[in-house]
């Protein structure tokens, strides 16, 4: 990098994070341009998740740095990690909705608890995003416990592009969803990302997602980056571990941990 | 030996490390207090679930409790010729004792079981990350709320447990132990003082504080799917009932112990 190129949205260097003797994440670094999506694909229990979560604030790192922006977060303040937060947008894998509040109240929360917004212009807004996702307003008035796994999916993605985030993340976008409604969730995704400009990191195991809403993928294994690059060049990326994922084969450097092994 | 010494030092390490980490918590939420946003309405619907919707439950043991009490100390008194005594008995009893210490258990086991169960539902469904990441502090929004409407509720709630509980000590006094309804009621109010009554409340106010800080805090800290709520709930419960045992008796040593 040289010093006319902008910092990268996103930057992870030496990222470390245990749960007791499992170590999850081992010296992980990773960047993210401004209004890149960026997929990051991995086995079950690689710490996809567990990424997310340390870029997010919700875990602490053990060692490692992430900027947002060039700036340093590990470590912030409550108060200034509140305001940090407002940069992200972040969509569940199961949702997450609010089961007390009505499905509008879910899109707005972020509008009315977050930003002080009077709550007729944030249910005005949240409608809105209903709208965008495909719902319309008489879903607004329902409680989450109504709504399909589809719906569901889709009103957590309304609330995650509700307030505009400058980054959302996306945790498992399509699992549990039938074929045709995870291509209307990337479709979706792809839209959104699209008209607002967002930088967008996805996490997921399904590689025609990947492939759909991808600038860029990245995979991870034992805790570190094994190979990233373009979304049009993984089929022929020569990498074992890529190759064996993507094509979904038992045989290959991966090991999946079974009680028989 | 040596394993069975080490056995009780790491009882008491991890009953230590436990309470810290209740201390904390509690201090946690209740800094929040001070900064806006505030959330009042939050506070007020916790008010009306933990308060007017424990009225029943409250109210149906408050009498049964008087009634038995007016019973069980007319039996006893009759041997030493004081039955006169049976209406000062009940509410000295009820005021400072069992008004706070019923209602609080009933508290619990209602209202300290929901909470665990629907902060912990909301842990292992990732509704807390999803308050974290939408810039809401959760416990600003979720724990507080809780924690105020126990103290302001359980006070009023036991204002209505003794009245009840007194009631029901009348009616068996008046109706089955045939005392003049005149004699009841000045045994009742003569040696009845205000200490009496503030004891009991300040009981009730750290009570209701404890009873939403065990359900909140099991159910913030809960893991592991149904399995880690249903645990939840039960720590929630059994740990606040301990508790209101416990501290009863302290704050009665600090009011009445010489």
């Amino acid at each position: 990098m040289t010093n006319a190129d902008p910092a990268p949205k996103i930057s992870v260097r030496g990222l470390r994070k245990s749960f007791g003797r499992n170590r999850v994440l081992d010296g992980l670094e990773i960047d993210c341009d401004s209004r890149e999506s960026l997929v990051i694909i991995g086995g079950s229990g690689t710490g996809k998740s567990v990424l997310i979560k340390c870029i997010l604030g919700l875990l602490h790192p053990e060692a490692g740095s992430i900027c947002i922006d060039g700036v340093e977060t590990v470590g912030l303040r409550r108060a200034d990690r509140e305001r940090l937060l407002q940069k992200f947008g972040m969509l569940f894998q199961g949702g997450a909705l609010f089961d007390s509040l009505s499905v509008w109240e879910n899109v707005a929360f972020g509008l009315i608890q977050g930003r002080s917004m009077e709550r007729q212009t944030a249910k005005e807004i949240a409608l809105a995003k209903l709208a965008a996702v495909g719902l319309g307003p008489e879903v607004g008035e329902l409680r989450p416990a109504e709504l399909s796994g589809g719906m569901q999916k889709r009103v957590a993605l309304a609330r995650a592009i509700a307030a505009e985030p400058e980054i959302i993340f996306f945790d498992e976008p399509t699992t549990g969803l039938d074929p045709i409604m995870a291509d209307v969730i990337n479709d979706l995704i792809v839209k959104c990302v699209r008209e607002v400009g967002t930088t967008a990191v996805s996490i997921t195991h399904d590689m025609v997602s990947a492939r759909k809403i991808a600038d860029r993928i990245a995979m991870l294994h034992e805790g570190r980056i094994v190979w990233h690059g373009p979304t049009e060049e993984i089929a022929r990326s020569g990498n074992p571990f890529v190759d064996q994922f993507i094509n979904g084969r038992a045989e290959g450097p991966i090991r999946m941990e079974t009680r028989a092994a | 030996m040596l394993t069975f010494l080490s056995a009780i030092g790491a009882v008491f390490l991890g009953f230590l490390a436990a309470t810290g980490r209740i201390v904390m918590f509690a201090g946690l939420a209740l800094a929040t207090a001070f900064t806006p946003p505030f959330y009042l309405r939050a506070v007020l619907r916790e008010m009306v679930t933990i308060g007017y919707f424990s009225l029943p439950v409250v109210g149906l043991t408050a009498i049964f409790t008087g009634m038995v009490l007016a019973l069980q100390s007319h039996t006893g008194f009759a041997r030493f010729s004081a039955e006169g005594a049976v209406a000062t008995v009940v509410v000295l009893s009820v005021t400072r004792e069992l008004g706070p210490v019923i209602a609080a258990l009933m508290v619990a086991g209602r209202v300290g079981a929901a909470m665990a169960a629907e902060i912990g539902t909301m842990r292992v469904t990732d509704q807390i990350d999803a308050l974290t990441t939408l810039s809401t502090d959760p416990l600003r929004y979720l724990v507080l709320p809780r924690l105020l409407a126990g103290i302001i509720t359980m006070p009023m709630l036991v204002v209505v447990a003794d009245i009840i509980g007194v009631f029901g000590g009348y009616l068996v006094g008046v109706y089955k132990l045939d005392f003049n309804p005149q004699t009841y009621l000045d045994g009742t109010r003569q040696h009845l003082e205000t200490t009496d009554v503030v004891s009991g409340l300040v009981k009730a106010a750290v009570f209701g504080f404890m009873i939403a800080l065990m359900g909140c805090y099991h159910g913030y800290y809960s893991r592991g799917g149904a399995q880690g709520v249903g645990q939840a709930t039960t720590y929630a419960v059994v740990s606040a009932s301990v508790l209101i045992l416990v501290v009863d008796y302290l704050i009665t040593a600090a009011f009445f112990g010489r």
